[in-house]
């Protein structure tokens, strides 16, 4: 019996590869490139997935948004005052809170003119807006009871940068002084509210002219019974004219964000495959090279009591494992990749493991593809031929 | 009784056209050292390759210790290439990336022995051949004379009953040729059955045994008693 014991065949495909080294890291840089890229792209995007899913998971997707329908013939776009009411009564309803348009402008000044929004629209909300959005104040503080009786004002993240000021600071509102109390945090399940002046419900009824009908509702369902709740909303808060009042869950945007992450990475990954591909290539190259310069060596391991199979095994083995010194590489370099992504977003970053093993096992795929036929061709040398043309 | 180590029966090779050995009957017993002589061009590598199973006859049958090798596959012919038969060749085909112990400890490469076994025994071997010193240079910084050593040496390892050496004295001068020589025949004495292809009339003479080809055919083959 002739044997090959598996530490002397990757000997042995080792020491193929340090005969030319450069040669060896020049064909695997193309795998490697091309692992690199499978892994970076699904370690970067799921790594911003998974920021993603945690910022939807701590905001929960229990959030409803109900406004008024607007369209032609709709009336005003509001609901009606008792709206909000109606809605805390739906049983899965675990929290409501309103928000109602106030018609007014917010100056940093009295010098800028009235007409003037800036972009920022005043809201009156209740109280307890924030709890129900799941928000946090960046600085300062909320509305809360004593305060909601008072000219104060909390500003949204965007309408506190687009005025320039902080708590602390008096602002115009109409022509009446509100003092501000709090900037809030980006909320990402209510957007518009970033450009939003909010200010007590009572005072804008005081002393800005609301006439009390919400144009907005916020409310958390029991998780479970979400999309029923969304069913029968209408015809709870506008019993009339359901037709007019439109339910929407702000989450789904998110969740949409990140289905959509999905068809990018696929681009991505069909261009590392590319790189693969052409990785594939250069490894074949090499091995039949290595196979037309090697024709004596081959001669003299077959007249060492080779078999032809273990001929086909050290060029398999040596292309397999040049590949697979790329594709680690390519790993490190994909995580590398990654962990530069999340440094600079200040996100955790995620290295799939089903992107390092099957970034690897493609590698290992390619390889042996590339080894084959090269490593065919070299078992069939007979062992004369071969030792002949060595001289 | 027990069967030749080598016979060949109407044994011919063909390339195309060319007839490079015709019809040629021979036995070799063990322990004989045998020359096989002739001018280039002869078949006389040839003839060698066929008796070590690297290239087989268009026709006639090559017998291994009695058994036909016409009638084994790949992996048993591997086998013997393994364990039974050594070669020497006049290149030396000795490996660059391995020192005189690693290209020696090849010799049992597919042994099934485990690597460390194997270098333990290409040492011994090479201090037994003089060449202690010697243990870790790659051939290319080893002379003429102690690469074609550790050629033998390789060729020898495995403790093969039969040994092939095409031209082993060819590229050395007489002094080193001798060591050579001497060498093979010390093989002989333990039993190992030798074949050595030369061109040199001194060296055939000192042989036992002379086999002499021309045109590929055998046209003499006479015991030295006989001369
Ligand atoms: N694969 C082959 N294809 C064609 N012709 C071959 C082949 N192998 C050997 N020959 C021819 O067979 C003849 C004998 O070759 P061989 O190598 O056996 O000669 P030799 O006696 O060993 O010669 P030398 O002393 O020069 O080594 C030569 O004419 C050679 O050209
Ligand atoms: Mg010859």
């Amino acid at each position: 019996m002739s044997r090959l014991a598996a530490r002397d065949l990757v000997g042995l495909a080792g020491s193929g590869l340090r005969r030319h080294p450069l040669r060896a890291v020049l064909s695997a840089l193309g795998i490697a490139i091309g692992v690199a890229a499978v892994v970076a792209v699904l370690g970067v995007s799921r790594s911003a997935q998974a920021e993603l899913a945690a910022q939807l998971d701590a905001l929960g997707t229990n959030l409803l948004r109900v406004q008024a329908g607007s369209g032609i013939g709709l009336g005003d776009a509001v609901l009606p005052a008792s709206a909000d009411a109606a809605a805390s009564r739906v049983a899965p309803v675990t929290a409501v809170s309103a928000v109602a348009d106030v018609d007014a402008t917010v100056r940093r000044n009295e010098l800028v003119d009235a007409a003037e929004t800036g972009g920022i629209a005043v809201k009156a909300a209740r109280e307890d807006l924030l709890g129900v959005l799941g928000g946090h104040v960046a600085s300062g503080r909320f509305l809360d009871g004593a305060l909601g009786r008072y000219p104060t004002v909390v500003l949204g993240h965007i309408a506190a940068l687009r005025l320039g000021v902080g708590p602390g600071v008096t602002v115009w509102l109409g022509d009446q002084r509100f003092l501000v109390v709090g900037v809030l945090d980006p909320l990402p399940l209510a957007a518009d509210l970033d450009r939003s002046a909010l200010v007590g419900w009572e005072v804008a009824q005081a002393r800005l002219g609301l006439s009390g009908e919400p144009t907005t509702l916020y409310l958390r369902a029991a998780p479970s019974q979400v999309g029923a709740v969304r069913d029968v909303l209408p015809a709870q808060v506008n019993p009339e004219h359901p037709e007019n009042v439109a339910v929407s869950r702000p989450s789904d945007a998110l969740a949409a964000q990140l289905a959509a992450e999905d068809a990018f990475t696929g681009l991505l990954l069909g261009l590392g495959a590319v790189a693969l591909l052409v990785g594939g290539v250069g490894v074949a190259n090499v091995m039949v090279m290595g196979v037309l310069e090697r024709r004596g060596e081959i001669g003299l391991h077959r007249a060492l009591g080779a078999t032809r199979a273990h001929v086909r095994r050290q060029f398999l083995a040596e292309a397999v494992l040049l590949s697979a010194l790329g594709g680690a590489a390519g790993v490190g370099a994909g995580a590398a990749i990654t962990a530069a992504y999340a440094v600079t977003r200040g996100v955790a970053a995620v290295v799939p493991v089903e992107a390092v093993t099957g970034g690897l096992a493609v590698a290992l795929v390619v390889g042996a593809l590339a080894g084959l036929v090269p490593a065919v061709r070299a078992a069939r040398l007979s062992p004369v031929q071969a030792l002949r043309t060595a001289g | 009784m027990s069967p030749p180590v080598v016979q060949l029966r109407g044994v011919g090779k063909r390339y195309g056209p060319l007839h490079v050995l015709r019809d040629v009957d021979l036995e070799l017993g063990a322990g004989e050292l045998v020359a096989v002589v002739g001018p280039s061009g002869s078949g006389k590598s040839t003839l060698l390759n066929l008796m070590g199973t690297l290239d087989r006859p268009s026709s006639g049958e090559v017998l291994l210790d009695g058994v036909g090798a016409g009638r084994l596959g790949d992996p048993a012919l591997a086998a013997l290439r393994a364990g039974w038969i050594g070669f020497v060749f006049q290149s030396f085909h000795l490996l660059d990336g391995l020192d005189a112990v690693g290209n020696v400890a090849t010799g049992l490469l597919y042994s099934g022995l485990p690597g460390r076994e194997r270098r333990r025994r290409a040492a011994d071997l090479l201090r037994d051949l003089g060449l202690g010193d010697r243990l870790g240079h790659p051939p290319s910084a080893l002379s003429g004379g102690e690469r074609q050593r550790v050629a033998i040496a390789r060729a020898v390892l495995a403790r093969p009953a039969l040994l092939l050496a095409d031209e082993p004295t060819g590229n050395l001068d007489s002094a080193a040729g001798a060591d050579v020589l001497a060498l093979l025949t010390a093989l002989r004495a333990e039993g190992t059955t030798v074949v050595v292809i030369t061109h040199d009339r001194e060296v055939a003479a000192t042989m036992p045994r002379r086999v002499e080809l021309r045109d590929g055919r055998v046209v003499a083959d006479v015991a030295a008693g006989q001369r």
